[in-house]
């Protein structure tokens, strides 16, 4: 994920300074192992020798948000809904050093969501987190600028991929889930546990961020109601499809605190019907009506584009 | 309840108004009122086909009232159960008696199950199925759906319902 977002920055330097006048430069990047910093900007070169290599200093990321000036950490660790952690602490630490976050890690949100922001408004910065929810699926900044004014009364969707190609797969070929996993494993679309996916726990955690930023609760991942898609047989996706159905895994929050995450029947007309790895949210509105937005959801780049748009955002 | 009912009138001024009145003395809704003045039946009456919404219980008094005005009630069609919805249940559905499953929401009155699909790939398999709920409003129908849920959990069935 954050050789990703390093890739994009260096690719798009000069068309975003050009564009927004903003002249990104990474001037450190931290993992488990340690760090490289260059206050003046690091390389393409420096970059790629950190990601092959590994290290050159002893710094842990904490010294590295703390010590090196900068003005935005991009949180890029992966996801824990156990703790949080590491991201919760770099994103704590950030914040109370005076910088701005732009996180795609969904652990510290979706449990510690409303002590974040508070903390973020009391120091002045911003933390921001498009990456967290469809990838590259522009959804929460839709929702706060696009359709300000609107009032948002329910938003569901397909937010994982994965489970979404494993139906796909299993209508089109008629196969059984576990072939179906096996498959999706080989190619990488799945994770060799794949239990976070096909569990539902990554479209709950995305559920509970949209609940929480844009209808303000204050709910943790385990306020979802979660059932997953391990269950799903081919002959009831054929049952469904003869019935003009198709079975998706649905992520559903509303104004009136549904919290759920279920395999639904989705008709075969309706924008939800999205086939492959596609993740697609509709957003309920007041004076919009429906707004159905379709788009990748997961990938190192495509998320790096969220992140990037984040980083754009606190500048304009 | 939507009800149609074709009566049959006397071809005399007045009759349609003596026919509608009750309906709505009766607390019903006229939805739509066909007046078939050239297809005199063989004794000269006419007929006459009315839609209305009406409390069921009050039909057989409705009925009574036109009958002593003299008008003939040929059919009464009962239009009851207007919302549908297709379900997908995933489990042992045979063995946990999806007989009593269905009993339960057609007991309520309100809502059917009114068709069923069933496959069943092998004996320790789960089989699925697609049941096709009805009832008489959209309101019964999320509460057969609730009863539908409540049964299957405890039976370790899985439901797939419509968004």
């Amino acid at each position: 994920m954050g050789s990703g977002v390093a890739e994009v920055v260096m690719r798009k330097h000069d068309e975003i300074l050009r564009k927004h006048g903003l002249d990104l430069r990474i001037v450190g990047i931290a993992d488990l192992k340690g760090a490289i910093i260059d206050e003046e900007g690091l390389n393409r070169d420096e970059i790629a020798r950190f990601g092959a290599d590994g290290a050159l200093l002893d710094m842990s990321s904490l010294e590295l948000i703390r010590e090196i000036e900068h003005e935005v950490m991009v949180e890029a660790t992966p996801t824990n809904v156990t703790n949080g952690e590491p991201g919760l602490t770099h994103i704590i630490t950030a914040l109370n050093s005076n910088r701005h976050v732009v996180t795609s890690n969904k652990g510290p949100l979706a449990l510690e969501y409303r002590k974040l922001m508070e903390l973020a408004e009391r120091k002045g910065r911003e933390l921001r987190f498009e990456a967290t929810v469809g990838g590259a699926m522009p959804l929460i900044s839709l929702i706060r600028e696009n359709l300000a004014g609107n009032g948002i009364t329910a938003i569901r969707g397909i937010l994982n991929g994965t489970c979404n190609y494993i139906l796909t797969r299993m209508t089109n070929e008629n196969l059984p889930y576990e072939h179906v996993l096996r498959e999706a494993q080989e190619i990488g679309i799945a994770e060799s546990d794949p239990s976070k996916d096909v569990e539902g726990i990554d479209t709950a955690v995305k559920l509970v961020i949209l609940a929480n930023s844009v209808f303000g609760m204050d709910a943790t991942y385990r306020d979802v109601r979660v059932q997953g898609i391990t269950e799903i047989t081919p002959d009831a996706l054929k049952l469904a499809k003869d019935a003009g159905y198709a079975i998706k895994l649905i992520g559903d929050v509303d104004i009136d605190g549904r919290l759920e995450v279920a395999p639904r029947l989705v008709p075969v007309s309706d924008p939800l019907n999205v086939g492959g790895t596609l993740n697609v949210a509709t957003i309920r509105t007041d004076l919009a009506g429906d707004i159905t937005v379709i788009g990748k959801g997961a990938g190192p780049i495509e998320a790096a584009s969220a992140i990037l748009s984040d980083i754009i955002a606190i500048y304009s | 309840m939507r009800i149609s009912m074709d009566i049959e009138l006397k071809d005399i001024p007045g009759q349609l108004v003596q026919a509608l009145k009750p309906v709505s003395d009766l607390g019903g809704n006229i939805i739509s009122v066909l007046h078939q003045r050239d297809k005199k039946t063989a004794s000269g009456r006419i007929p006459v086909q009315l839609v209305f919404e009406m409390e069921e219980r009050r039909l057989d008094r409705l009925v009574e009232k036109l009958k002593a005005k003299g008008m003939h009630v040929v059919s009464i069609g009962k239009e009851r159960l207007k919302d549908s919805m297709v379900v997908i249940l995933i489990g042992h559905i045979v063995h946990s008696d999806i007989r009593d499953t269905i009993e339960r929401i057609d007991s309520t009155g309100f809502a059917e199950v009114v068709g069923l699909s069933l496959s069943m790939p092998g004996v320790d398999k789960k089989s699925s199925a697609a049941l096709v709920l009805s009832a008489i409003g959209k309101k019964e129908l999320k509460e057969a759906l609730k009863i539908l849920e409540e049964t299957a959990t405890k039976k370790g069935i899985m439901i797939i319902s419509p968004i």
